[in-house]
């Protein structure tokens, strides 16, 4: 029977009207279910929004309150996006971005593969693997500094241990040439897990009958791979990728933690850039049109990408 | 050709990527067994190089981090010889305790906060989860991409406004203040995974109920609610441990009364520099209930880190 006449039919009932008397329609409690959500959301997350497109547009100064808000047209906004600094942090941004999704990708869907051989203790493995992923970001990070430490860190002291160089020769934090890679290490560390549950999810959705029959037709296993394998876990793949990539894009505890931004602002990536503006030179009205135009740019991204999924999904 | 079969690996092929993963599993786990041990470790033996495998245990890291110190001469530490264990571990540094530390209340508020948004957010999250299950709702799908949209904004960019108004609404510094906001990011993934879950509740119980004579609301909250049950804790301990991390609002908007743990635990400073094994005690405490979470939800974890997206 299809739902609509289901519908009709329960509507006919005498019990139906009944219970329109003792208890409240299905529309009045379906607008009281999900009211205090979507208020709740309003106020904390649009109003303010709201709220920053509207600063955005002004000079005002949290730290001076007596002086004068002018409406400043879309000066912010230009000022921005011509400010060296800030696509030097654009480009800090994008570094780390760019090299945490690669190896998480490599990493996680190696990992992933591996896993899915259903060796013994394979449930034990998982789970000592996916174990920094759901730690505190910042607590970790700021350990992670003392790992990094030149002579008594322990990260120091294995790759000295492996390559023979001397451990308190290199400081991860402190080098120039280190110190993005210090940033992405630990994100790698925390977040591969992830991708590779994900990649996991994805090796297991797809049935055995397809290397099957790629055997009979004697499908080599390089082929089998390319073939199969990659194009049924690209979905997902590019799902765990949509999830990191918005994630990295806001990164900040981590990278606070590790390098605060530094040496100098080579690490600075944007989240922490605008935390400066914001909170520490309060320009309030300069950085709320920073935020919009980060928020439009992840938003927008994020936008196509999802385009770009479904077509692959569709596939 | 009785043991071949396609997608049974073979002996040694589950061999060699068992031993590859097992070996990338103690990697990934040696920080987190490092920040264990640290936490056990004297001062002397955590700074030592080579970095100590083996090591005499002590508590010392503990008592530094839940006491204030200040420094005792040989000679007054005599004429007022420490009583309790604790105060001789730290009069063997010419130190005394002049007090508790802050980090009693640090965590104290880790916990009031983490659980309080945790609630709200799981109790909001359910009735509206239900409503987006089962109710026809105008621009439903909208709705529910606004719900997770609110998830795409960086933490500073919402902080500058929401900054403004708690100061002028007095909630800055205060537990309803970060409950509230913690509920409010929290409400897109409850919201999510619990549609999730009760999208998976047959909806002939309730039709069952309704025919009884239950009303609409009788039937959620007797048929419903129970089924979904395992899907409400595991919603709520992902809200938990969200809550629980959280730093960048926490660090922008409180800075005593309410301020949580991560914010404090990097601050965590001994005499002539950062004291490590009390920074490590703390990350200890504060990390290993979610250790514990992690492996109780080990099941649910793919689902509650892509929003419900992929259910395995």
């Amino acid at each position: 029977m299809s739902k609509v006449a289901m519908d009709r039919l329960a509507e006919a009932t005498p019990q139906r009207l009944a219970r329109g008397v003792r208890g409240l329609s299905d529309r009045a409690l379906a607008w009281i279910f999900v009211g205090p959500t979507i208020v709740l959301l309003l106020a904390i997350n649009i109003f303010p929004l709201i709220w920053t497109i509207g600063l955005s547009f002004t000079n005002f100064r949290v730290n001076r309150p007596n002086e004068d808000i002018r409406f400043v047209g879309t000066q912010n906004y230009t000022r921005i996006l011509t400010d060296t600094d800030i696509w030097l942090s654009m480009q800090a941004t994008a570094h780390f971005l760019f090299w945490t999704l690669f190896l998480q990708i490599v990493i996680g869907f190696w990992l992933a593969w591996l896993i899915n051989r259903k060796f013994r203790g394979n449930d034990l493995w998982t789970t000592i693997i996916v174990l920094p992923m759901m730690l505190s970001p910042a607590v970790v990070g700021n350990f992670w500094t003392f790992l990094y430490q030149p002579q008594i860190g322990l990260f120091n002291y294995a790759v000295g241990f492996l390559t023979g160089q001397d451990p308190s020769s290199f400081s991860m934090i402190a080098d120039v040439s280190l110190a993005p890679w210090s940033i992405v290490i630990v994100d790698t560390w925390m977040w591969t897990p992830f991708v590779m549950l994900i990649c996991l999810a994805g090796l297991r959705s797809i049935p055995d009958s397809i290397y099957e029959a790629a055997e009979c037709d004697r499908a080599s296993p390089f082929r089998q791979f390319w073939t199969i394998t990659v194009p049924m876990v690209l979905p997902f793949l590019m799902l765990a990728v949509l999830f990191r990539g918005i994630e990295n894009f806001k990164m900040f505890d981590l990278v606070v933690q590790l390098t605060g931004g530094g040496p100098g602002s080579l690490t600075e990536v944007t989240s922490i850039n605008l935390k400066r503006e914001a909170f520490e030179k309060w320009r309030t009205g300069y950085s709320s049109a920073y935020a919009i135009i980060l928020f439009v740019t992840v938003y927008g991204l994020a936008a196509i990408y999802v385009k770009a999924l479904n077509r692959v999904k569709q596939r | 050709m009785s043991s071949f079969s396609v997608t049974e690996p073979s002996p040694t092929q589950k061999w060699v990527a068992g031993t590859l993963v097992a070996l990338y599993a103690l990697v990934a786990l040696m920080p987190l067994v490092w920040i264990i041990a640290t936490g056990f470790k004297s001062p002397s033996d955590a700074i030592a190089y080579p970095p100590k495998l083996l090591f005499e245990p002590t508590v010392e890291g503990y008592v530094n981090l839940f006491t204030t110190q200040t420094r005792a001469t040989p000679e007054a530490l005599a004429a007022n010889p420490p009583e309790t264990w604790y105060e001789r571990i730290v009069a063997e540094n010419n130190q005394t305790i002049v007090g508790p530390s802050r980090f009693g209340e640090r965590f104290l508020n880790s916990v009031i906060i983490g659980f309080g948004s945790t609630f709200l957010s799981v109790f909001l999250g359910t009735f509206a989860a239900y409503a987006f299950s089962r109710f026809k709702i105008p621009l439903k799908d909208d709705l529910l991409f606004f719900i997770l949209s609110t998830r795409m904004m960086p933490p500073i960019a919402v902080a500058i406004p929401i900054f403004l108004m708690y100061r002028a609404a007095g909630l800055s510094d205060t537990h309803a203040g970060m409950i509230l906001l913690y509920t409010a990011v929290n409400l897109s993934l409850s919201v999510w995974l619990l549609k999730g879950f009760i999208d998976e509740i047959p909806v002939e119980y309730e039709e069952a109920a309704l025919i009884d004579g239950y009303t609409r609301f009788q039937a959620f909250w007797k048929v419903v609610l129970p089924q979904a049950a395992t899907g409400i804790a595991s919603t709520a301990i992902f809200c938990l441990i969200f809550a629980w991390n959280e730093y960048a609002f926490a660090v922008l908007l409180t800075s005593g009364q309410a301020q949580t743990a991560p914010p404090f635990i990097p601050t965590i400073i001994g005499i002539g520099g950062q004291d490590w094994p009390a920074v490590a005690a703390g990350a200890t405490l504060f990390l290993l209930p979610v250790m514990v979470f992690t492996i109780l939800l080990r099941k649910h974890l793919l689902r509650g880190i892509t929003f419900g997206a992929v259910r395995k």
